[in-house]
């Protein structure tokens, strides 16, 4: 992954590589040798189990129906392109992964900046920012969708009917924010959960800015945001990509706010749900397999197009500078 | 020599050491059973309700120690537990030799050939009383004329409402209510308390959630899923009807959030008082009821609610499955019918008290005076609704499988929930109950192609 991402600009020039001194092949094959095992045992359980699910795909094979178990060809993955819930997931899954990634690097962004300053009871507030990071996904949702959503007892509603009270307001409105905003419900969560996680590592980017170019940038007479322009979001451009990066991989993969808050109901699957339906609930391996494939396909493809892209727009901004 | 003997003794304990790393792997990766069974115990795979996990413990004392044979369980949550019986008795991989399986897979396992038929055993077992057990349920675990489980409880659905809360509006519930007058009767009760609502209907997608409930008003209204030729109904004016009045009443008169409300949901709202009224399974009276309960004794039970046929409860029950790749039948046998037996029910009630009995299934606990002074309240009912479910023939025309909230193929799973996604966003008011439906008439369609 890191080959894609390109030299920062301030770094200097690589000294050019040692020379390295020719090895006799056994020599070289001593040294590989204590790593075979790993790679071996790396093979089997990442790329075998992939090669079964791709035999997998060609199959029509539901486990329920044994004696119907035929090979389709491209049958599923005609399946997959053409089946409109299968389409609407993949739709659901990007807008979730995108709002839900950009939200929390614009809100961890924020809060970052805001703990990079020294104040009183800094160590608390991280703290206390850190925790939904820290909470069991599952748990989390279920918080989400019981203690704050729900329209009888929730908070969101039990904090509206307490402000309408104060202001006179006997029958204040009590949205049922699930159904009324399912996609941004889950969104909601996510947010919530992984911001901190943005945060964290945008704070150690932040930290490891060198402090005397801040100063020096300060004497020079630029503004507060003249500094975060064109010294802070520079220096944190490493930082945002691994913080994009690792976001997206992970959130891509969500499961449980979908399954917890709306059981995939009101148009809000995303893939790794209906993946889970077509597997678990109607036992289609084949269709299940190929829509992974699909999925793994997609991933890679988009990954590399977002790490290009944001590498690409670094190195015109360093350019220019 | 010291030296060598310090030396074997390290790698002795070093080969142990490896070996129970191994036996944790083994157990970790979900295998279970066989590697802390041993060769002689029966494995038995079931899910996790209270009524299972109470049989687990009183199993080593009252099962082994009378017949000698040990039992290793598997209890896993719903959902996990239906896939893992699929996974090991599709593949006849013998692992499990018994399994909790329900009415719902036995025609289809049934039909596979995956499971042991139970008749000659039941036939030669006087002592078990089969003719005890209630005609629906033995019925349902009836395929193609062979019995092939045994329930260890059964329930049906019947409709719960506040007997206060109506004394105080001045509202009369009906013996045998209509849907029609379920309806009036929830535009009465909404708002008899403050923040209370008329009627707690699920809402929540899932084949075994929304769909459960709303398939018995299709029902009773004259609708079905598939004609007897496979020809799907979701469009055809019955159906229609059935879902629109469901999803009408629902959104009047039903709970805040009901796109979002099952079975828990449910039972949460009425025994907060949110509700004057609750249609779901009979189990749930047994909650209600339970001591400490803020509701206990408050609440009136009903049978379902019907319209154009005679009953409209469903049914639904937990039973005993034997693998028929099971080397230890025999075994089984003996396991399974101390599990549903009568001793049984009474070793329960004497135990830990006969309202916590796996009832629902035996004509003669519904005779035993301990038990009716318990469960009194529903007991009736329950019975009532369970001796009335007729899945061969639940609605106003004939069907292609049995079943009464589902249909019995294994499709199912996925097209009840898929479905019930649909619906769902028709309760919440996303899109209007004929787009649902039309949606989900495709859905059947690709499914009634594979049928005929």
């Amino acid at each position: 992954m890191t080959t894609a991402v390109g030299t920062t600009p301030q770094s200097p020039p690589r000294p050019p590589a040692p020379a390295r001194p020719k090895r006799s092949g056994t020599r070289a094959w001593v040294t590989r040798a204590p790593l075979l095992p790993a790679l071996v045992f790396l093979i089997v359980v990442t790329q075998l189990p992939f090669v079964a699910t791709l035999v997998i795909s060609l199959f029509d094979w539901n486990s329920l129906s044994p004696d119907e178990r035929a090979f389709s060809g491209l049958d599923n993955y005609a399946y997959v392109f053409t089946d409109t819930a299968l389409r609407d997931s993949v739709l659901n899954t990007v807008l979730l992964t995108a709002s839900v990634v950009i939200a929390t690097v614009v809100v961890g962004l924020a809060l970052a900046l805001l703990l990079d300053r020294t104040f009183f009871g800094r160590g608390m507030v991280r703290t206390l920012l850190i925790t939904p990071f820290l909470i069991v996904p599952v748990s989390a949702a279920l918080l989400w969708k019981h203690a704050l959503y729900n329209p009888e007892y929730g908070l969101l509603n039990g904090a509206l009917s307490g402000i309408g009270e104060l202001f006179g307001d006997t029958d204040p409105a009590q949205p049922d924010w699930i159904a009324d905003m399912p996609l941004l419900a889950v969104v909601a969560a996510l947010v919530w959960q992984w911001t901190p996680f943005m945060m964290l590592i945008l704070l150690a980017g932040l930290q490891s800015r060198p402090a005397e170019v801040v100063e020096a940038a300060r004497l020079d007479g630029a503004s507060a945001w003249q500094t975060f322009r064109y010294l802070t979001l520079p220096h944190l451009r490493r930082y945002l990509e691994l913080g994009v990066l690792l976001g997206a991989v992970y959130i891509v993969q969500n499961f449980d706010a979908v399954f917890t808050i709306t059981a995939g109901g009101l148009g809000t699957a995303n893939l790794p749900y209906t993946i889970y339906q077509t597997f678990y609930q109607a036992h289609e391996y084949g269709l299940a397999s190929a829509a992974g494939v699909v999925v793994v396909i997609g991933t890679i493809i988009i990954a590399t197009f977002a790490l290009r892209t944001v590498s690409s727009l670094f190195s015109e901004e360093a350019t220019r500078a | 020599m010291p030296h060598q003997q310090r030396r074997r003794g390290t790698r002795a304990r070093a080969f142990a050491g490896t070996a129970a790393m191994a036996l944790l792997a083994a157990g970790c990766a979900g295998a279970g059973g066989t590697a802390f069974g041993g060769g002689d115990a029966l494995n038995v795979l079931m899910v996790n309700n209270p009524q299972m996990v109470q049989l687990q413990k009183l199993t080593a004392e009252h099962f082994t120690e009378e017949t000698g044979i040990k039992v290793h369980f598997t209890v896993l949550p719903e959902n996990d537990v239906r896939d893992k019986i699929s996974q090991d008795f599709s593949n006849q991989a013998g692992q499990y030799d018994v399994g909790t399986i329900s009415n719902f897979e036995v025609p289809f396992f049934a039909k596979n050939d995956w499971l042991h038929p139970l008749d000659t055993y039941a036939e030669q077992d006087t002592a078990f009383d089969q003719d005890d057990i209630l005609e629906p349920l033995r019925d349902s675990l009836t395929a193609e004329g062979r019995l092939y489980a045994e329930p260890f409880y059964g329930e049906s659905s019947f409709l719960m409402y506040r007997k206060d809360v109506f004394e105080a509006k001045g509202l009369t519930m009906p013996p045998d209510p209509t849907w029609q007058q379920v309806a009036a009767l929830a535009a009465r009760a909404d708002g008899a308390e403050r923040g209370m609502k008329g009627i707690c209907l699920r809402g929540l997608p899932g084949w075994g959630e929304l769909i459960a409930p709303l398939t018995t008003v299709v029902n009773t209204m004259g609708g079905t899923w598939f004609t007897e030729d496979w020809e799907p109904q979701l469009t055809s004016p019955e159906f229609k009807k059935a879902t629109r009045f469901y999803v009408d009443l629902v959104r009047k008169h039903g709970e805040r959030g009901a796109s979002q409300s099952g079975y828990a949901e449910c039972l949460n709202n009425m025994t907060q008082g949110k509700t004057a009224m609750w249609y779901d399974a009979t189990a749930g009276a047994g909650s209600l009821e339970a001591a400490g309960s803020p509701v206990k004794g408050k609440i009136g039970y009903v049978p379902a609610p019907v319209e154009r046929t005679r009953s409209s409860g469903w049914l639904y029950t937990w039973a005993w499955g034997i693998q028929k790749a099971s080397k230890k039948s025999d075994d089984a046998w003996k396991f399974v019918s101390w599990a549903s037996g009568k001793e049984y029910e009474a070793l329960v009630g004497e135990t830990s008290g006969w309202a916590d009995v796996p009832a629902g299934k035996r004509a003669s606990t519904y005779d035993n005076p301990a038990y009716r002074e318990a469960a009194g309240a529903f007991a009736d009912v329950t019975e009532r609704a369970i001796s009335r479910a007729d899945p061969k023939n639940p609605g106003t025309q004939p069907r292609p499988v049995p079943g009464i909230q589902f249909v019995g193929i294994p499709e199912f799973t996925d097209l009840g929930t898929r479905v019930a996604q649909e619906i769902s966003a028709a309760v919440a008011g996303r899109q209007s109950v004929e787009k649902a439906l039309a949606t989900s008439q495709k859905l059947a369609e690709q499914v009634a192609k594979e049928y005929r």
